[in-house]
């Protein structure tokens, strides 16, 4: 597929088709958990549509961003943990 | 900046109807949505299927209609006649305000486990590209969400070993005699039901906790007799919806529950309609007549022959918010130690001294995290009865440069 | 008999100090608010406990007070969140450096820990701060505070009943409750903050708003509370409006972005001119923060009088009502002091610092400019 997008999750490479959401590219690479909670408790996304901030990795060096809200783009450098 | 006659502030069937039917009458319209693409919660974009039926129509109507459509425009703050968002600034005679709704969250031992999502949530996620294909999945909460999500969640391969309804089978029958008179909604329900497994759908039961280490891997659910666990790779739970009203209120409009509004859509502030989930939960249907009058009274058109669509959309409105009542119950199904504010990992514990959200809030942290209190705000509505809380501008997280300027 | 020694009017973080020392002094006190402790300007605050030098009695006040924090730090709980940050004032331009070598001489004079940093070691403490800016003052034994919890724990300590009702008169020893009850004692606080001209009329406090601005975490980028030196101008001007870069790392990991300054009465709403002035300007000294997502803004009305000197003694005219208020932004870091010079005076006791310059009946009311 030639206008697959190539995004690295936390350092590994993978490619994802245009209109998928980073959360959707976690998903993919098989990770579930997307930040540590205050006390250190893993979390993943609840709501899907921008409410409840459990969600947020950082993208391109911007820590709290909403994986559910944010499209995928080339090049894209995704990490968890936030 | 950007100048319109009509505003419109959310890009959900009631918004795109609004914006198309005021765009259509030559009014200058400018539609804003936060999400990456149109359609709101229901109609959001699959990447893996084209719109159809009365999202594809509307939508294609929408693109002739002449209005702006501004995806991804996050509307932070607003004051009379000027919406601030992410991209700049938009200025309007009148705004219809069509923000839909949230899911209600409800806390239950091991909620906080990576892979236990709302139920609209969990849609919204297949729909944007995760995969549950092959996925064991429990689905619970209430409302007629949780038959439509298991059924969508069945169609893209999962393997829905129960939807727990909270409601019982007795409570939900005139939610049932209502669907029976709506031929299309009927039909619907007919094709969600036969999409899922027999005796899949269990009424009266609720989820009493998740287990798993770093990710959900079981789920314990109740009848009130029987308690047993459910293996799954997924937990999808949400009850009911809540009209997301933040914007209206900062607005200056009358808010109890949901926007008041008159039979133009008219919000008690001048030159605000509002239209959709924000002003009920009424679902699709009475979304699309809700949002052609707020559209069309904004441009000073009539609206009297929607008017009894409108008086039906309001009764169906009233049957949901009875049938579907949560039983007292959930209210015990949190333990002490279980976390109700998730952003700040604050207990139900913390707040057994508070009579008061404010003052819990100041002294706990509870909802002061960034997503100050969309989601325990709403259960502690539930559980303790606390009022909401108060709506300040940024209405989202918004970085200081957007603000600074 | 009466029912207390004294009767405290108003719980926030000055009632909650003045319950403890008096308290501890040896008076039986009944406390009086009808909104939970700590929850009006003291929840709206920074909280940054720090010496100023606006005038030699506000030094006085604002160093012991800060020696009195930190003999109390080692039992304060976590949730009052008390950190020794110390403060970084910022220099904008070459001419305020001159500014920073004269408070530092004034600071360690008066036996008060500060260095003038130059460009290069100011960068090396906070890199974040824009790397152009000439140089500043580092003050390490200032630190910071969450002053609803502290002001909590003033009260628990203080072991003293709390009253949730509303004081509608006090005068004569007596306070009256807004359901018709009176309250007896030999001495009646008015600690009202904002709202203590309502109660003892003729006092020169006028609100004096301000907004904050709370982020998301951003855990180490700013380790001190970082403000610009231009701030005592902001502060202790009585203009009509003003912004001053202010920035406070929390134990969150949070920045709390300040401030404004405003007198339009009690008007709570945001004011998003002078809050993007205020953001605007906390990007001009810190660049990176112009990526950090703000999560809530909101206002609170500082006690202003027109010297920027708290109120604290005797109301003239009636020796039964004493005034602890009136500490404009200041109220967190001089709430102890204040409460030890009342306790003093009840002790008949004397007082570390002079009290005279707080004395209430030496401005006069409406003398705001
Ligand atoms: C998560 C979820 C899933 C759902 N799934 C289904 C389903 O499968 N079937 C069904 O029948 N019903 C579903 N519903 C119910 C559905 O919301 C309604 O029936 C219908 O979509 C209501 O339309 P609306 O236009 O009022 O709101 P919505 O469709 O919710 O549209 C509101 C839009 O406003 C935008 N918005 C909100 N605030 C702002 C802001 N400040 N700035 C900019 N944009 C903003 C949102 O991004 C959203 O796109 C779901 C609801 C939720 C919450
Ligand atoms: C934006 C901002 C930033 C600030 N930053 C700092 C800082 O960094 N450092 C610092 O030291 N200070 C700071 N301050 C100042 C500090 O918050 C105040 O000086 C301090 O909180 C004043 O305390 P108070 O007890 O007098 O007032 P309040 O906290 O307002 O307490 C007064 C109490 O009196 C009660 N009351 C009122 N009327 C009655 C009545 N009739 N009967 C009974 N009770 C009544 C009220 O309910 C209230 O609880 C800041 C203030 C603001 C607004
Ligand atoms: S999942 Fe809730 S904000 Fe993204």
């Amino acid at each position: 597929m030639a206008d697959m997008l190539t995004v690295r999750v936390n350092g590994v490479v993978m490619c994802v088709p245009p209109g998928f959401t980073v959360l959707a590219a976690l998903d993919r690479a098989g990770t579930r958990t997307c930040r540590t909670s205050v006390t250190g408790e893993p979390r993943g996304a609840l709501c899907g549509m921008g409410i409840c901030q459990e969600c947020r990795v950082t993208i391109d060096g911007r820590s709290h961003e909403r994986s559910c809200m944010t499209l995928c783009q080339d090049g894209m450098e995704i990490v968890t943990g936030d | 900046m950007i100048e319109a006659d009509v505003a419109v502030v959310g890009g959900g069937p009631a918004g795109i109807a609004a914006a198309t039917v005021a765009a259509e009458s030559g009014a200058r319209v400018v539609l804003l949505d936060e999400g990456a693409t149109l359609g709101g919660q229901i109609w959001r974009r699959d990447v893996l299927a084209a719109p159809k039926g009365s999202a594809a129509a509307w939508l294609d109507r929408l693109a002739a209609s002449g209005a702006e459509v501004l995806s991804g425009w996050s509307v932070f703050d607003a004051e009379p006649r000027r919406l601030v968002g992410f991209r700049g600034i938009v200025r309007f005679h009148q705004v219809v305000i069509a923000t839909g709704a949230r899911e209600r969250f409800l806390p239950f031992p091991g909620w906080t486990l990576p892979g236990v999502t709302g139920l609209g949530g969990l849609q919204a996620m297949v729909k944007s590209g995760c995969d549950v294909s092959d996925r064991r999945i429990v689905v619970g909460g209430s409302g007629p969400l949780a038959i439509a999500v298991a059924a969508s969640l069945a169609e893209r391969g999962a393997h829905v070993a129960l939807v727990a309804e909270q409601a019982s089978w007795v409570q939900i029958r005139p939610f049932l005699f209502a669907i029976l008179r709506e031929p299309r909604k009927f039909m619907q329900g007919l094709d969600y039901a036969l999409a899922l497994h027999p005796g899949v759908v269990r009424f009266g039961t609720w989820v009493v906790g998740a287990e798993g280490r770093d990710r959900v891997e079981a789920v314990r659910v109740t009848d009130g007799r029987r308690t047993w666990r459910e293996r799954c790779d997924l937990l999808a739970v949400g009850y009911g919806l809540v009209p997301q009203t933040e914007l209206a209120a900062l607005l200056g409009c009358r808010v109890e529950e949901a926007v008041w509004v008159d039979r133009e859509q008219r919000t008690t502030a001048s030159g605000v309609f509002a239209a959709g989930e924000p002003t009920g939960i009424g679902g699709v249907e009475c979304a699309l007549i809700e949002g052609q009058i707020a559209g069309l009274a904004a441009v000073g058109r009539e609206v009297d022959h929607l008017e009894t669509e409108r008086f039906r959309g309001l009764r169906f409105k009233d049957v949901l918010k009875t049938a579907f009542e949560l039983r007292n119950e959930l209210r015990h199904v949190p333990r002490p130690e279980t976390i109700v504010c998730r952003c700040e990992d604050v207990r139900l514990v913390d707040l057994e001294p508070f009579v008061d959200r404010r003052t819990a809030k100041l002294v706990t942290r509870c909802g002061m995290g960034p997503c100050q209190g969309r989601v325990c705000g709403d259960s502690l509505e539930f559980l303790k009865k606390w009022g909401p809380n108060e709506v300040r501008p940024p209405l989202m997280p918004t970085s200081v440069g957007d603000l600074a300027r | 008999m009466a029912d207390a020694d004294v009767i405290v009017v108003g719980a926030g973080i000055i009632g909650a100090a003045c319950a403890y020392f008096l308290t501890q002094a040896g008076a039986r006190v009944v406390i009086v608010d009808p909104t939970a402790p700590g929850t009006v300007c003291t929840a709206a605050c920074m909280g940054h406990l720090v010496v100023m030098d606006d005038s030699e009695a506000q030094f006085a006040l604002t160093a012991y007070s800060c020696r009195l924090w930190t003999d109390l730090a080692a039992r304060l709980p976590r949730p009052a969140e008390y950190e020794p940050r110390g403060t970084l004032w910022v220099a904008s331009t070459r001419e305020e450096m001159a500014i920073a070598e004269a408070k530092s001489a004034f600071y360690r004079a008066r036996g008060v820990e500060a260095h003038v940093v130059t460009q290069g070691e100011m960068a090396a403490l906070e890199p974040a701060l824009d790397s152009s800016l000439p140089g500043g003052l580092w003050v390490p034994g200032d630190s910071v505070l969450y002053a609803t919890n502290a002001a909590r724990w003033l009260l628990d300590q203080s072991g003293t009943t709390v009253l949730r009702e509303e004081v509608v008169a006090m005068g004569g020893g007596r306070a009256t409750l807004d359901d018709g009850r009176d309250l007896e004692a030999s001495v009646i606080v008015n600690a009202a903050g904002a709202a203590a001209p309502a109660l003892t009329t003729g006092l020169p406090i006028e609100p004096r708003k301000g907004h904050l601005a709370i982020t998301d975490r951003y855990p180490g980028v700013l380790t001190r509370q970082t403000l610009e030196l231009g701030y005592l101008a902001s502060a202790h001007g009585q203009a009509t409006e003003s912004v001053a870069f202010n920035i406070q790392p929390r134990a969150t990991g949070q920045m709390l972005i300040g401030s404004s300054r405003e007198f339009v009465g009690f008007a709570p709403g945001v004011n998003r001119a002078i809050v993007g002035k205020m953001l605007e300007r906390a990007q001009r000294f810190v660049p990176c923060a112009r990526d950090w997502h703000v999560i809530r803004i909101w206002t609170g009305f500082r006690p202003c009088t027109p010297d920027n000197l708290p109120l604290i003694g005797p109301a003239p005219g009636d020796a039964t009502v004493w005034i602890a208020a009136g500490h404009e932004g200041l109220g967190i870091t001089t709430s102890l002091a204040t409460g030890r010079l009342l306790a003093d005076r009840w002790a008949a006791r004397d007082s570390a610092i002079d009290p005279v310059p707080f004395a209430v009946d030496r401005v006069a009311a409406g003398a705001h400019g």
